[in-house]
This record gives structure tokens, sequence and C-alpha cells, in this order.
């Protein structure tokens, strides 16, 4: 769905990882971890376009990147959902409104989100805080409304940047809960995340691959995990 | 409340999704309305001075007469000639001898009404209706000295064409001065709308991050700023239209200048400014927004 080949990026100073490759596969649960600094929300923009690998090949649904309009990277955009590490919500916006926000830029009719909405804001429990702008949510609240906001398209691809980073514990569980629930639906996920914790709890419910970036190189991570 | 009164609202409107910016809107909206008021004087001006065109048009078309004294012997054939003459100038439209009563008629006033006419070698007089373009005046003198000698053209009244050209000139600018605020008012609402673009690039940044098309982030602003633009130009148009109502009323003698204003049917042609400033907002925000975007990346 999502590959990148020998893929190197740099920040115009050194490079911070070299010849990556690595190919999301459908259905697929990639776990990405690192230091802090390594890379990894860089590796995740990476997959969804915002920037262009310094070297290598990044290819979406089968299209080059490099080859891709704008409109191109748009619609490709609606099939994966991200949640960002700094959730990106637009604060005069309600948290309703933010989680509808990528059905209101493709053009979706109220009635088309209408059910959508209400069923997933139960889903990840804000259903009494939907009116609530986004300066006014907790840490735990901003994240799940943004993995509200990032499965709303019904998304063949979920990248999540430290979706439990501000949680606690249970909290942690359940978002977990919910990402295994879409991995079982058939969606593609990777989260980026420090909380080896949370990772082992994934593995006794489904396997998923550990990936590591360290020392500039992407590793498949042993069996420390 | 009540989930259905909620999910009704949870679709943003598209121009909601940018953050209403205080200060581009207002400039925007107070430009329109500035340019309008002034689009409306430009426009007044085009249309009185395009009506005293045609007016002193009309009255320049029967301006000119020619005046015919020879010997009784030469009269009518010279007559004959000056017709043939204008028959084959360019700018007549039509030309006639008047009858001797109707001369007779002109010149009672000066000789008193019972004159004896049989009396007098009565000079013949040719009517000339021009054509909106008129005739070559010195080519017509230079004809009628060779092949009809006795024959003078009098257009006392063509001093009046230079004047005629002077108020299509004023329709002409007015026209231009009309254009040239449209085309201010265009770049000053492409400027308002690059800094709306350029405040909101994280806005820009999110929208492009749920899959938003440029396309779709440009109406977004657009919608806004025309309807500002409407309605800044509805206002405007409208104290532009009072304004012109309420100057002083012009009386027989200041009509000379046909009074500043509009009459008529004309009055609805302010009503096209709106649109227009609505229009003109419209190209210039999406022509701006759409450059922005390709540049912010
Ligand atoms: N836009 C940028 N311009 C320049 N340098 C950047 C930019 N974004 C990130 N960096 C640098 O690139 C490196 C990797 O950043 P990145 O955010 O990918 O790390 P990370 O692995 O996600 O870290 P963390 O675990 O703290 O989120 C960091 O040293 C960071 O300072
Ligand atoms: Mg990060």
């Amino acid at each position: 769905m999502i590959e990148l080949q020998k893929v190197a990026h740099s920040y115009g100073g050194g490079e911070l990882f070299a010849d990556v490759t690595l190919a999301l596969s459908p259905g697929g649960f990639f776990f990405l971890t690192g230091p802090s600094g390594a890379g990894k929300t860089t590796l995740l923009k990476l997959l969804y376009g915002e920037l262009s690998p310094s070297a290598g090949q990044v290819r979406l649904f089968g299209t080059p990147l490099a080859r891709m309009s704008r409109d191109d990277i748009a619609f490709a955009r609606r099939r994966i959902g991200v949640v960002h590490q700094d959730c990106q919500f637009l604060d005069h916006l309600s948290l309703a409104e933010n989680v509808a926000l990528p059905l209101t830029v493709a053009g979706a009719t109220t009635a088309e989100a209408d059910a959508d909405l209400d069923e997933l804001l139960a889903w990840v429990g804000l259903d009494t805080r939907a009116d609530a702008l986004p300066p006014a949510l907790s840490g735990g609240e901003r994240q799940r409304a943004a993995l509200a906001r990032a499965v709303i398209m019904a998304p063949d691809v979920i990248l999540a940047d430290e979706p439990t980073g501000n949680l606690d514990w249970d909290m942690s569980l359940r978002l977990l809960t919910l990402l295994v629930e879409l991995n079982r639906m058939g969606k593609t996920i990777l989260i980026a995340t420090h909380d080896l914790a949370l990772i082992r709890a994934a593995k006794s419910q489904i396997t998923a691959r550990v990936l590591r970036i360290a020392g500039r190189r992407l590793q498949t991570a042993g069996a420390e995990l | 409340m009540t989930p259905s009164s909620r999910s009704a609202t949870a679709l943003p409107p598209a121009d909601r999704v940018v953050p209403p910016s205080g200060f581009t809107a207002r400039l925007t909206g107070f430009t329109s309305a500035a340019m309008a008021f002034l689009a409306v004087f430009a426009l007044a001006l085009s249309l009185a001075s395009g009506r005293l065109a045609d007016r002193w048009q009309a009255a320049l078309a029967q301006s000119a007469t020619i005046r015919i004294s020879a010997p009784p012997s030469q009269i009518e054939a010279q007559t004959a000639a000056v017709l043939a003459i204008l028959e084959t100038t360019p700018g007549v439209a039509d030309a006639r001898a008047l009858t001797e009563a109707e001369i007779a008629a002109l010149l009672a006033p000066w000789l008193g009404p019972d004159l004896p006419l049989d009396a007098l070698p009565l000079p013949r007089i040719v009517e000339i209706v021009e054509t909106p373009d008129g005739f070559d005046a010195n080519g017509l003198r230079m004809r009628l000295a060779a092949e009809a000698p006795g024959a003078v053209l009098d257009d006392h009244t063509r001093w009046r064409r230079p004047l005629v050209a002077a108020a299509e000139r004023l329709r002409l600018l007015g026209l231009i001065a009309i254009a040239l605020i449209g085309a201010a008012t265009a770049a000053m609402i492409t400027l308002a709308a690059q800094a709306a673009l350029a405040a909101n690039a994280q806005v820009i940044r999110v929208l492009r991050l749920v899959g938003a098309r440029d396309a779709w982030i440009a109406r977004a602003f657009v919608r806004r700023f025309t309807r500002r633009a409407f309605l800044g130009a509805a206002l405007g148009t409208a104290a532009g239209m009072a304004a012109v109502a309420a100057l002083p009323a012009t009386d027989a003698a200041g009509a000379f200048l046909t009074g500043l204003g509009f009459a008529g049917l004309h009055w609805l042609w302010p009503l096209v400014l709106p649109p227009l400033a609505a229009l003109v907002a419209w190209a210039a925000t999406r022509a701006a927004a759409l450059r922005e975007l390709r540049r912010i990346t």
C-alpha cells in the first residue's frame, strides 16, 4: 500500500536516516520505535507524503510520490488516516467539527457525516465533549479525537504518532484496543511509540512487526520485546 | 444537546473552516465600498456626457445651409449644380432647396410681411442634413467655388463639433475611470487575500493534512472575500446613488452642463456595480489563492 525504497531524509544538515526500505502490507500491524529525535515522525511524514525523501522512492498506493500532482496527494491522504503527534486541530472549530473535517474537505454532505460521526465519537468516548473547542480538551481527549478524525474517512492505512503519549495506562490500553479492532477490520496500522509496554500488550493480542530506527538505519527489532 | 441537532452542525461550512480574519475582511469591505462610491460618479459622468454628446450631435445634424446668390439667369443652373455636388459629398445625409415661401418666411422678421418678392433678387437656400460623421467643409467649399461660384456654405453651428468630440471623450474617460477603479479594487483585494492566506498558513497545513485539494482551500477563502466585496460595494453604491440624487437640480441655464446625474432607466446602471465588484473579488482572490497555495508547500 505504502512503500519506501532505499529512502533517505535530511532536513538540510546531515542525513537523519538512509537506505530505509519498508512496505506497509495490507492488514499489517507495525510498531516504530527509536530514541527521541531518531526520526520517527519524519519517517511518518514520508509515508503520507508531507515530506519528500532526499534519496530513494516513496510509493503511495502504487504511484511514486514524485509523479503525483498536488491533487493526487490530497486524494491519497483521504485513504491514510494520521494521528499526529501534536494532533493538528483547528482551534476555532469544535471537536465534532474537527473530527468531521476530512469529510468536509472531501465535500461530503451533512447527512453522510451524521451517522458516522455520532458512532465514532461514542466509540472514542467523546460524545459528551462534541461541542468543546480543542484548547479546552485534555491531552487524552485530544488524542482520542485525533484518532476519531484519522478513521472517519474509513482509510486503508492508519499512521499514529505517539498516540498514547498523553494517556494513562488504562486509556492507552483502550486506544490500543480501538486500533487492534481497526486492524481486525482489515486496516493497516503503524504506531510510532516509545512505550514498550504498549508494544508487549499489543503482541499479546495480534502479530505485530516491530521496527526500530537506530544508527540512521531502520531495523527489525529482535526478541528483547 | 441531542445527537441529531449536534450532527447538523458538525460539518462546518467551507468558509467557516478558515477563521474569520478581522483586518483583511474589513479592508476588502471598505475598499469595495469606497471604490463603488467612486464608480457611481464615474458612471454618472460617463452617462451624462454621453447624453450631452447625443443631444449636441442631433443639433448638429441640421446645422449647415448653402446660400446661392446669382443673376436670375444663372440661379436655377447653380442651384441644380449645388444639389448635384451635395449628392456626391460624403457626410451629407440629405439636401433640399427651400421653397420661395419658406425663404420669405425666413426673411419676414427682417423685411416685413408685405415684401414684394418679385421685385427682389432673392437668394436660394439649400438646407443640409449631415450624417453623424459630418462632411469636409473645406473640400465642399472648394468644389462649390469651382462649380457654383454664387454659392456660400454657411456652417456657423459647426463650432459645436469639437464640443461633441469633447463630450464623447469625457464619456470614454468615465469608462476608463471605472476600469481603473476595478483594477485598483482587484489589486487591493489581491493583497488582502494574500495577507489572509499568509496569516492562515497553519490552517492551510491542517486542511492539506486531512486531504483538502488546493481548489477547495481556495474556495473557502474566495467565498468570504466575494461576499465581503459584494456587501461593501452594495453599501458604496447605495451611498453614491444617494449622493448623486442629492446633487442640486440644474435649471434651464445650468442644463448646458446637462447636470451630472442619472436619467430614467440609467438609474439601473449603478446596480451593476455590486455584482461586478463581487466578480472582481472572486477572480482576484481565486488567482491569488491558487498562486499562494502553489507556493506554500
Ligand atoms: N522541520 C524540521 N526542520 C529541521 N529539523 C527538523 C525538522 N523536523 C524535525 N527535525 C529534526 O529531525 C530530527 C528527527 O525529528 P523527528 O521529529 O522525526 O524525531 P522523532 O523520532 O519523532 O522524535 P520524538 O520521539 O521526540 O517524537 C530531530 O533532531 C529534529 O530536531
Ligand atoms: Mg516524533
